[in-house]
């Protein structure tokens, strides 16, 4: 019933009193719109929470002034040795010390790999940016090619490339003289390449039906999970010479390899058995009724399906692989870390704050190629997700 | 186009089943066994010749093989030692022994460490204030992001070491002393290192084996309070008990600044504090997350059942929120403790005498490849084997039931 009608049917001569329009709709208190709305919603909802974001805010700037002082104001910028960034009369506060990063530069990226064939090193670089970019950019024209291309292809042309093959007129260069940023990606490179394929092969092993298999998948993913990194490439470097005939003795970052190698593949194993474990049974049990074979079934119906799903974890666990690169430092490898530890220990460069320069520039580093990877994962995740959101 | 019916089959012959018309290769089980067989056989084959070649190697080499050596005399000095330790009448064997101690000890106070503030940054990482908010999330993202090993450096070359010399030492009240030798503190005459850290780590136990045991009766509030009064009596309590029963010798020996040395007091080892420092605040980001993620696994619907029963915000956190998510954060969480122990390793870098430090310098001494590196693994493995059955145990107790 309308509520108009009603009044002016019972109570005539209370119509003036009656609202004919809706009232205008007073728009909402200041305080909770806009920005003061905003800061009032979320810095100051309540007396404790207020308290806690005046001191934060402020611990935030005492924080915040002085490093940028350090990194930007007082940084020295340019200079040939470490007389630029000793403190002075005249400049008594010096911050970092960026003209030694400018300096050492290039032996940072290459390490000791002889000048005249840094060209192999930038080429490797470009055609592993392309493979990457190829896999890693989802809706790139055959990815399957550029599967091949990144699994197969690459690390052959890499080796050929960086290494040197004599039948092609590329000069030998020793392992022993590779360093900085390309020994890292190279260590970085060979865990990704080689601990998928081995992972998932592990993977189905501890899944197998037969005992034997499931045993020894088993025994060697918890062994090489249950100790450090750093123990199995001790053991890559001390026991595998001992273990190889005298003839055939590998060389040290052969051996680092080898030790990254066997540490990613136990991990891959079980980020890809969870991705196993998460397909629904039925999958199984339709793919046998179609009448495929174990093989077929896993090729066509399982691994696809289950490694989609477990994009995010792979990239994840290349994120701590990239990280856990810098342990080869330990057992003699000149990967980046290393370089900015020699770089650092350097008497013509050596001041005060050379140390805190070198390992900040590091960090950066470090910091923008995982923070990218994980950003990565975070998108596929979320497009991934797209199809339960509601 | 008509298809033409397949033959019948051939009715089977006296002595010849359906399975024997199958050639043998073609056999599932045959060929399961076919492949293990391979499988062991190649495995062993490479096993053996390993073997055969490390023989060789070594035999060539002149080092005998077994674990004889932990007998013999270590003739090196390690920095820290909890237990009694000299480099000319300690035997290989003791020397790990000081090694496994260390590691455990910096493992330890580094769970403690990281548990705290990792629970801090999780729970903040919810908070509705968007300053910490953003804080924690950008603690985690910074963190987790930066090689373990590079983070040890930074604390120990570029922070540690930076600390003014001894001349210029820093005098803190209460007799504290921090150069760039290290933390030194007054020392409690009545008791050697050991001893403290034992006594510590039995008030821990105590406590906690309390809590567990008074967390089945039911929780009423003034249980709650006496609960809380009992544990704290045993966090105080045990110690000082402790103290009276060793004579309450009430002395402390303070460290003197010397010139070149410190003399007398305590010390903490720059390399402890550094890897302390690193390895929880490391483990910490990664717990930060792992608390967020069972936090949020917990649906809304719970909370908001609790606040529709009348629940205060602390309540509905103790009672219905927390009890729920520990289910999902602790497997995880003692994952994350794992790693906190096997990452303690990399104190070699930075020169903390811990297992793999000494282990590493045994090597290097003695020659013994295979046993020290045996050895150690093994110590790594058993930590590993302990906090998995720990593990288990647990889920088998909590694990929810379903129907």
């Amino acid at each position: 019933m309308d509520a108009q009608t009603l009044t002016v049917s019972s109570q005539p001569t209370a119509r003036a009193y009656v609202r004919a329009t809706p009232a205008p709709s007073v728009p909402p208190p200041l305080a909770t719109v806009g920005l003061l709305g905003w800061i009032r919603a979320n810095l100051f909802p309540s007396v404790g929470s207020g308290v806690v974001t005046v001191l934060l805010s402020l611990s935030l700037i005492w924080i915040t002034l002085p490093l940028i002082d350090f990194l930007i104001v007082d940084a020295v910028w340019t200079g040939s040795d470490r007389d630029a960034c000793l403190a002075t009369a005249e400049r008594p506060v010096v911050g970092a010390c960026w003209a030694y990063i400018g300096d050492r530069f290039a032996y940072v990226i290459y390490g000791s790999y002889p000048i005249a064939g840094r060209w192999r090193v930038d080429i490797f670089f470009a055609m592993l940016a392309f493979g990457t970019a190829w896999l890693l950019w989802l809706e790139a024209p055959r990815r399957d090619i550029g599967a091949i291309y990144f699994f197969a292809v690459l690390p052959v042309a890499s080796f050929v490339l960086l290494h040197g093959l004599e039948l092609i007129g590329l000069p030998v260069v020793d392992t022993a003289l590779w360093g900085g940023i390309t020994v890292t990606i190279v260590v970085a490179a060979v865990g990704i390449v080689v601990s998928l394929p081995i992972g998932v092969v592990l993977a189905l092993g501890r899944r197998s039906k037969l005992p034997a298999v499931r045993l020894l998948s088993t025994l060697f993913i918890e062994f090489v999970r249950g100790v450090p990194l750093i123990t199995v490439l001790f053991m890559a470097s001390v026991m595998l010479p001992l273990f190889v005939p005298d003839s055939w003795s590998p060389d040290k970052l052969m051996r680092a390899l080898v030790g990254v190698a066997l540490f990613s593949s136990a991990y891959m194993a079980e980020v890809v058995r969870a991705g196993l474990q998460a397909m629904p049974k039925g999958q199984y049990e339709a793919a046998h009724a179609l009448g495929l074979s174990y093989w077929q079934t896993l090729r066509l119906i399982i691994l696809p399906q289950a490694l989609k799903v477990t994009i995010p974890n792979i990239v994840n666990s290349y994120i701590a692989l990239f990280k856990d690169t810098t342990l080869v430092f330990i057992v003699g490898i000149f990967d980046f870390l290393k370089t900015i530890e020699v770089a650092r220990a350097d008497p013509k460069w050596s001041t005060p704050v050379t140390s805190a320069t070198g390992y900040i520039f590091a960090a950066f580093v470090y910091f923008a190629c995982c923070y990218a990877m994980s950003r990565y994962a975070t998108g596929i995740e979320k497009r991934l997700s797209a199809g339960e959101k509601r | 186009m008509e298809r033409a019916q397949p033959p019948p089959y051939p009715p089977p012959q006296a002595g010849e089943g359906r399975v024997g018309a199958v050639p043998f290769y073609r056999d599932p089980k045959l060929r399961g066994l076919l492949l293990q067989a391979l499988l062991c056989a190649a495995i062993g084959l490479v096993a053996y010749g390993a073997i055969r070649n490390a023989a060789d190697n070594l035999a060539r080499a002149n080092i005998a093989s077994g674990f004889g050596f932990l007998d013999v005399t270590a003739g090196f000095d390690i920095g820290q030692t909890l237990i009694d330790y000299s480099s000319q009448a300690s035997t290989y064997g003791r020397a790990f022994l000081v090694g496994v101690l260390n590691t455990l000890l910096v493992a330890g106070i580094g769970i403690a460490f990281a548990t705290v503030i990792g629970f801090t940054v999780g729970i903040a990482r919810l908070s509705k204030n968007f300053l910490v908010e953003r804080l924690a999330t950008a603690y985690v993202e910074l963190i987790r992001n930066v090689p373990l090993l590079l983070q040890l450096l930074f604390w120990y070359n570029a922070v540690l070491k930076a600390l003014p010399e001894i001349a210029a030492s820093a005098v803190m009240p209460g007799g504290f002393i921090l150069n760039n030798r290290g933390l030194f503190t007054p020392r409690p005459l009545f008791a050697d290192g050991l001893q403290i850290v034992g006594v510590l780590a039995g008030t821990v136990v105590l406590a906690v084996v309390f809590n567990i045991v008074a967390g089945r009766v039911e929780r009423s509030q003034r249980a709650l309070i006496v609960r809380i009064a009992a544990t704290a009596l045993i966090v105080v309590g045990v110690p000082v008990a402790a103290f009276l029963a060793a004579g309450a010798p009430f002395a402390f020996e303070y460290p003197q600044i010397g010139r070149f040395n410190v003399r007398g007091g305590a010390e903490l080892l720059p390399e402890f504090v550094a890897l302390l420092l690193g390895l929880s605040i490391y483990t910490a980001a990664f717990i930060a997350e792992v608390v967020r993620a069972g936090l949020k696994s917990v649906s809304p619907g719970q909370t908001e059942a609790a606040q529709a029963l009348g629940l205060r915000r602390m309540q509905t956190l103790r009672l219905i929120v927390i009890p729920q998510a520990m289910r999902v954060i602790i497997p995880p969480l003692t994952n994350q403790y794992l790693n906190l122990t096997k990452n303690s390793s990399l104190a070699v870098a930075i020169g903390y005498p811990d297992l793999f430090l000494v282990a590493g310098t045994v090597l290097n001494i003695s020659g013994q490849a295979v046993e020290v590196v045996l050895i150690t693994m093994a110590v790594y493995l058993t930590f590993s084997l302990i906090i998995a059955l720990v593990m288990n145990i647990y889920n088998a107790r909590y694990a929810l039931v379903e129907r």
